[in-house]
């Protein structure tokens, strides 16, 4: 065996040749990747600031031809959202204009020749959507983690059978089901209701949620409950102890997509519902129709509409990306 | 067969050394094994030499050829990998031949050769399953197969026993070493298995934190551990280490023990340390024997019997427990006091603070 | 403190039985050890002690009372897993304290603090109570594992494996610190575990399981030296058992396949082939040995030496002391000690000796 006499180089060789720099051309391939990725970004990015810049111009600009990227910001597109006006004729606004009791949002849209004569439809749209959006959501999680703990840790007959069947309900678009649905609630008074609309997307949501919770509860390790179990807990404390806790990341991202649904769900809220439970997104392109498309105001409320979900997925970010991509990441 | 040799081969990960700058020569036909825990650089040394890994600088050499940027399929070398890599679709034939189709050997070449590697590993009788019907060791001695078959410069293997069942593992091992006796290829085996890596290497390097920390045989390593680390690393407990301070010839270790600095060694002692100073005492299980008139003495925390011999684990003072090996079948109750003897030829000692060993000769 | 028995315990998965029929007692202060290979059905023994799993058939009793109608939580057993089971939102402390925190104990807190405290102090966890469970390294979770089964005081412990993810040197370490507990403060202990070393030093007594069926129950000797059958003799030991199919002529014994030839025991009632156990430390390689082999391998471990002896066609595996001197290819004398040899019929069933 060679294994003797065998000794490493005393003395360290400091002649080594580098054949290659490969500190510069990975510097080059990582600056060519941040390119590329910005330049996506900026792409995707677009369509959002051309809709926020939208929604500060004035009428005249909104529709200038060719677009304008400058231009003066003015809050008239928020305004005319919230507001009910009257269009004046050049005498009554020669008269407006000496009222002295007008405040700074009736000069935005005297501007336009136009009077305000109270709150439009709008806010109540829109708190109609925090309140089915939300309540929903709390019900579809809350309900969606009970059956998903039950099909994780129980054995119960055909749960396989039992889960693709849950499943099956959001395979049908919801413009498909919502004659049958719209005749069914009428039928039961439940039409243009916060509760029929709650209902709807609690019940839409619940399989989605079943599912994804479902996964994040699989790699929880029984171990911990049952740790407990032993320990002396019964399994309803152990679940409110020791899974919740452990759970956060998966509640968290199932919170967000339940509610990203039911927030901008159009179709069935434009079947279901009449004036009292309306919700925000059918009442956007309800702008269109009258007298020319006033865009600053579509994009107003399309931006205010998009700031609940940010404000949520924002303050909730750290848990989506081990969320979204949960099965990929161990530990 | 291959002459392999690193020079000042060193892999960096952003800032962070993966391995420092390392030099190692393994001669034609050797087999030497890379040791060390997780993390330590050994899988990444080894995929540096495969050239699955780009080094950051320094040299690679096979038989005096630079390959240090050659790409993996032409340095003429077999991977064997921890997870077996073996093709589910193909049989075991399909997948020990696959190699030598990739070299556009003809077909009469290639039957001969797999028969010859089959009866060789003795797995002839499962040539036309599929590797998801055959067990663990079957499935390495299927890999085994497909990277001896191409008769490479160089085998390098990861861990190849590490998702095997232990006892599994005993057989395969030696198998593997039998292999190697038989064929003489050079060979660079990775694992974090001590025992493994005493039994099968010709030499080992031992790793930690990026470093080599020594190249020895087998012996050199287990009785003349360079630092600390191999010291602990090696051996099933590994060796005891004891922190002492020096004084009058004497190290006065925990639980009101002195022990007398043989002859030989008090020279080299105070002039690593100083007359007076730390030292740590370092002896192997098996160097200490029980003995109803020996100087040092401990209380009895726990004990092993196995077949044939008693593991006395045994506490000088809180928290400090050493292991001794004691050849006779003896029950001391636990909380008793046991006193032994440490033999003076297998007594080492290190340095507290450089962690190093100190020899007895200074060396040139 | 508790003796606990089993009664003809059947449970199946599905269509798979996973323990037959295995009945064993434990004493009172008594550290059994469950001895198996993967899939034996000794963490589904642990797993039905402690309520987590219900038997098809069969009796769980402790003192003599049956519990099997008991929850979990009411058997007051101690579980130690083998993962995955201290609390990662929690720390230490309350890790610890929790299995006193439940609605069945509701200690004061001040008592809580106080064995809390005594239990850090024995594991030597003093210093860690503050932090949080994720942050600590395997050894001081499992540490805190133990810590917590002990601070229950329970009247049985089950442990299942709580060694097997630790690296070797920790898992050593960990093992003598065990058994310095079991030993000085004897309580009823069930441990399960794949891993010889661990129930042959930890045991007063072991039961092997195998397939479901439980094969054997004995002190670590009887285990080693009496094994029953030929599955038993190679679950203990490092290296394994040599098993060598022999055959009997009038009062001589023959190896098959080699010049190995020892005279028949007088006791021995041998059929006309069987096969002949030799534990490697009983081969013992000298100058006087009345055998000779070549020397196929050495495997220098460090404190001993395993040698493969080829001897015609079989191979006798040997351990020696130290780091051996041999040569590959050298031939070597070797005797075997005659008064340790083992006996097994074709089946692998242990014959008298």
């Amino acid at each position: 065996m060679a294994s003797q006499n065998i000794s490493v180089p005393k003395t360290p060789i400091n002649y080594s040749i580098r054949v290659d720099k490969v500190g510069v051309r990975a510097r080059i391939i990582r600056a060519v990747r941040i390119a590329a990725i910005s330049v996506v970004a900026v792409i995707m990015l677009i369509p959002i600031a051309w809709m926020s810049m939208t929604a500060f111009k004035s009428r005249p600009d909104a529709v200038a031809v060719p677009p304008k990227v400058s231009f003066e910001p003015t809050l008239e597109g928020f305004v005319s959202l919230i507001a009910k006006t009257r269009q004046l004729t050049t005498e009554q606004i020669a008269e407006y204009e000496k009222n002295p009791d007008l405040n700074w949002a009736d000069r935005i849209m005297l501007r336009r020749g136009q009077a305000i004569i109270g709150v439009s439809e709008y806010p109540r749209r829109f708190l109609n959507s925090l309140i089915i959006a939300g309540v929903s959501t709390v019900f579809s999680v809350s309900l969606g983690l009970l059956s998903a703990y039950s099909f994780s840790r129980f054995s119960i007959p055909g749960a396989g059978d039992l889960l693709f069947f849950i499943l099956s309900t959001r395979m049908l678009p919801p413009v498909v089901v919502t004659i049958p649905v719209f005749l069914m609630y009428r039928a039961v008074g439940l039409y243009d209701t916060h509760i029929g609309m709650i209902i709807l997307y609690t019940v839409f949501n619940l399989s989605f949620s079943v599912w994804l919770l479902k996964g994040f509860l699989d790699e929880i390790p029984r171990e911990y409950e049952e740790a407990a179990l032993v320990d002396g807990y019964t399994r309803l404390q152990a679940f409110r102890k020791i899974v919740l806790p452990q759970a956060v990341t998966g509640i968290a991202a199932t919170t967000v997509f339940c509610l990203i649904f039911a927030w901008n769900e159009y179709a069935f809220a434009l079947m279901l519902t009449g004036d009292v439970a309306r919700t925000a997104p059918p009442s956007i392109p309800s702008a269109l129709g009258t007298g020319g498309i006033e865009w600053a105001r579509i994009a107003a409320g399309s931006m205010g509409f998009l700031i609940p979900v940010v404000i949520v997925t924002f303050a909730l970010r750290k848990y989506l990306l081990r969320g979204v991509t949960f099965g990929a990441i161990r530990k | 067969m291959a002459t392999i040799e690193l020079q000042q081969v060193e892999k960096k990960f952003g800032e962070a050394y993966a391995v420092k700058p390392m030099n190692l020569t393994i001669h034609d036909g050797e087999f030497v094994v890379l040791l060390g825990p997780s993390g330590c650089g050994k899988t990444t040394t080894l995929r540096m030499i495969s050239g699955l890994e780009t080094v950051t600088d320094g040299r690679i050499l096979f038989d005096g050829r630079d390959v240090t940027w050659l790409h993996p399929s032409d340095r003429d070398i077999a991977f064997v990998f921890q997870f077996f890599a073996l093709y589910s679709h193909m049989t075991a034939r399909q997948n020990i031949a696959f190699p030598l189709q990739a070299q556009g050997e003809s077909r009469a070449v290639i039957e001969q050769r797999v028969n010859e590697v089959a009866r060789m590993l003795r797995i002839e009788h499962i040539l036309g399953q599929r590797p998801g019907a055959l067990s663990g060791g079957d499935q390495q001695r299927v890999a085994l197969a497909r990277a001896l078959v191409r008769r490479p410069a160089a085998f390098l293997m990861d861990e190849p026993l590490g998702a095997l069942d232990a006892d599994f593992r005993e057989s395969m091992r030696a198998e593997i070493k039998q292999l190697h006796i038989a064929q003489h290829a050079t060979t660079i085996y990775v694992t974090h298995d001590q025992i493994e890596a005493m039994a099968m290497g010709d030499r080992i390097v031992v790793m930690s934190d990026a470093v080599v920390q020594q190249i020895g045989t087998p012996a050199e390593v287990y009785h003349n551990p360079a630092n600390l680390f191999v010291a602990r690393f090696i051996g099933s407990p590994g060796m005891n280490l004891v922190r002492g301070r020096l004084a009058d010839g004497v190290i006065h270790l925990p639980g009101g023990n002195a022990y007398p600095v043989p002859e030989a060694w008090l020279p080299a002692l105070q002039q690593a340390v100083g007359r007076e100073g730390e030292v740590i005492v370092g002896f192997r299980p098996e160097a200490a024997d029980i003995v109803d008139d020996g100087p040092l003495a401990g209380r009895v925390y726990a004990e092993d019997l196995y077949g044939g011999y008693t593991m006395l684990h045994l506490e000088l003072e809180t928290d400090e427990i050493i292991h001794v090996r004691t050849n006779r079948q003896l029950i001391l109750p636990i909380d008793s006091t046991a006193r032994f003897a440490l033999d003076p030829a297998m007594v080492r000692f290190f340095h507290p603070q450089t962690e190093a060993a100190i020899h007895q000769e200074a060396r040139p | 403190m508790t003796h606990v028995a089993l009664h003809n315990i059947v449970k199946r998965f599905k269509q798979v039985t996973a323990l037959n029929d295995v009945s064993f007692l434990i004493a009172d202060g008594e550290f059994f050890v469950l001895l198996g290979p993967t899939g034996a059905g000794k963490t589904t023994t642990l797993r039905i002690i402690a309520g987590l799993e219900k038997q098809d058939a069969g009796s769980v009793s402790f003192d003599g009372e049956p519990v099997d109608g008991l929850m979990p939580a009411d058997r007051d057993v101690a579980f130690v897993f083998q993962q995955y089971s201290l609390y990662p939102t929690m720390s230490v402390y309350d890790n610890l304290a929790f299995p006193l925190r439940s609605p069945l104990r509701k200690l004061p807190e001040a008592d809580i603090r106080r064995r809390v405290e005594q239990v850090a102090e024995l594991l030597r966890i003093h210093h860690l109570l503050d932090r949080k469970t994720a942050r600590l390294s395997g050894g001081e979770m499992q540490r805190v594992t133990i810590g917590r089964a002990l601070v229950r005081q329970p009247r049985l412990f089950l442990m299942d494996e709580p060694l097997s993810n630790l690296d070797a040197k920790l898992r050593e370490a960990l093992r003598v610190e065990l058994q310095h507990l079991q030993k000085s403060r004897t309580s009823t202990t069930l441990f399960v575990t794949h891993d010889q070393i661990e129930a042959l030093t930890l045991a007063d007594r072991i039961g092997v399981l195998d397939q479901g069926r439980l094969i054997q129950v004995g002190t670590p000797t009887d285990i080693y030296d009496r094994p029953v059958t030929t599955f038993v003799a190679q679950l203990v030991g490092t290296p394994r058992i040599n098993l060598l199919p022999a055959v009997r002529d009038d009062g001589t014994l023959h190896v098959k396949d080699s010049s190995l030839k020892l005279p028949v025991p007088a006791q021995a009632a041998l059929p006309a082939e069987f096969l002949l156990g030799v534990r490697p430390e009983d081969v013992r390689p000298g100058s006087g040995g009345e055998f000779t082999g070549r020397l196929a391998l050495t495997e220098p471990l460090g404190a001993e030496t395993i040698l493969h002896i080829r001897s015609g066609e079989q191979t006798l595996l040997s351990i020696v002391p130290g780091i051996a001197p041999f040569r590959l290819g050298d031939e070597i004398c070797f005797t075997i000690q005659r008064d340790r040899l083992h006996f097994f019929d074709q089946a692998g069933v242990r014959l008298p000796s």
